[in-house]
């Protein structure tokens, strides 16, 4: 057994999500000079000069890298063998964030749906816990800004749709996208499982490594034919028309019940901002 | 590319007349920023037939709600936000006599007829570039909706900020025609496109 204290908790939500906002990793920053070394539509290698320039600056001045500083999401996976002091551990999270926000002069975007009032805090964000073995904590925080989350889909489908099924309806969501959620993007693949473990499915997979290959041979056979589909779409950086529409496709599955196909598309932008800590 | 054209804002009718979708602009001058909210805010005063406290003649709106500015700083990031959220509210708004339209992404049809009516235009800003359009704001000042918070109308003065024509008079939309000649380029495997 291992004592962690909500203090230490509290700081590294607070500096994963300062860091985030500010800073992208060099996966991203490598797959976005991989597409402009690659397009020959100038509108869109404009485009993608602007958004290496954009994390440059950002890095520079420690301005956010988007002024949408999203909805914090955060990721925990908690070893059994670690034991809280000092309260609560997702009030730890909720505040450190909320610190940030202040401290790092991030924007207050949560609001209230029903009422319309803003929290003025970015709080609170989800938070999503897995336990796991060991006597540590991961946590990872990923900021999701609002034009690529409002772009996502989930559908229900029947299993005769097979992967056909999946596979149309991903480069679907992307083509009803278009321009507007800031591509090129990454694409996060949920296949399985139930409703709402399907768009967590999709979430989670955009956390991976940008260039690494899925360890499930299928899986990453699929990623490879779904990204071409979307690529042939030619909507490119900031939709202004180009070669890459996408710069991954990142899928994940669960067995699912056998009357059901649940399939999750989760996009998001060229800003794909986390960072991750383990106590 | 062609070099990018200056455009001081407000911009005259005539100006704006002369801007064809795909050109590549560096603004300077004022804009208001509105997002969601403050376009309902604008809307309900319009239909009420109360004037705004800003005069939106020939008025240029930047979809935009920055972050807080650092100290020592006129504003914090500031990038556009998607377009296609306030097509609803926009032919209202260009009744109202805005006349230039900045942000991000596709906009629907019947809003490119309405910019075409008016004799107006819509230019796209870098999406996820907010830290790079910063330092294109030379001022920020609170002009309306104060308690909108970032939502509120935001005067900004700017210098050389990049923008492109996304929607002309005319009815040129970059959002069709780019993707169209992209495919076509990729159909007809140019030797660029052989490598991928």
């Amino acid at each position: 057994m291992r004592t962690l204290y909500t203090q230490q908790i509290e700081q590294a939500a607070y500096q994963l999500y300062r860091h985030a906002s500010v800073h992208l990793g060099q996966d991203v920053l490598d797959a976005l000079a991989c597409a402009r070394a690659s397009e020959c539509m100038p509108a869109a290698q404009g485009a993608l000069d602007t958004a290496l320039e954009n994390a440059r600056i950002a890095g520079q001045t420690g301005l956010p890298l988007c002024q949408d500083t999203g909805l914090a999401v955060v990721f925990v996976d908690l070893g059994q063998g670690v034991h809280i002091e000092g309260g609560l551990m997702t009030n730890a999270i909720q505040s450190g964030i909320a610190r940030a926000t202040r401290e790092g002069c991030l924007r207050a975007s949560v609001r209230d749906p029903i009422t319309g009032q803003n929290t003025r805090t970015n709080t609170p964000v989800p938070i999503h816990i897995r336990l796991v073995e060991g006597e540590s904590l991961r946590m990872v925080v990923a900021p999701k800004g609002a034009g690529s989350e409002n772009k996502g889909r989930l559908a229900m489908l029947e299993p005769a749709a097979g992967l056909a099924g999946v596979r149309k309806f991903a480069v679907e969501t992307v083509r009803l996208a278009g321009g507007s959620p800031c591509p090129p993007i990454v694409v996060g693949l949920g296949i399985g499982g139930n409703m709402e473990t399907c768009a967590l499915l999709a979430k989670r997979a955009l956390l991976r490594t940008l260039g690494t290959p899925n360890p499930d041979g299928a899986l990453d056979e699929l990623e490879k034919a779904v990204l071409k589909e979307i690529n042939a779409l030619g909507i490119g950086a900031q939709g202004l028309g180009g070669m890459t529409t996408a710069l991954a496709v990142h899928a994940l599955s669960a067995p699912t019940h056998i009357a059901c196909l649940p399939v999750a598309v989760a996009i998001q932008c060229h800003v794909s901002r986390h960072a991750e800590v383990t106590l | 590319m062609t070099s990018p054209l200056p455009l001081s804002l407000p911009a005259t009718q005539e100006q704006l007349a002369c801007l064809r979708a795909g050109q590549s602009l560096l603004l300077s001058g004022t804009v208001y920023t509105a997002r969601d909210a403050a376009h309902l805010h604008l809307r309900a005063m319009h239909r009420a037939g109360v004037h705004p406290c800003v005069d939106l003649h020939g008025a240029a709106l930047y979809y935009c709600g920055p972050c807080p500015a650092p100290e020592g700083r006129p504003i914090g990031s500031c990038g556009p936000t998607t377009a296609g959220r306030m097509d609803e509210t926009t032919p209202d708004i260009l009744k109202m006599g805005v006349r230039v339209l900045i942000g991000k992404g596709p906009r629907a049809p019947y809003v490119a007829q309405a910019l075409r009516s008016f004799g107006a235009v819509y230019l796209a800003a870098p999406g996820g570039a907010g830290a790079l359009l910063a330092s294109c704001v030379v001022s920020s000042r609170l002009a309306a909706f104060d308690p909108l918070g970032t939502e509120a109308l935001w005067q900004l003065e700017l210098k050389d900020f990049p923008a492109i024509v996304a929607i002309d008079t005319a009815g040129g939309d970059i959002y069709t025609a780019g993707p169209q000649q992209a495919r076509r380029m990729m159909e007809e495997a140019s030797p660029c496109n052989l490598t991928k």
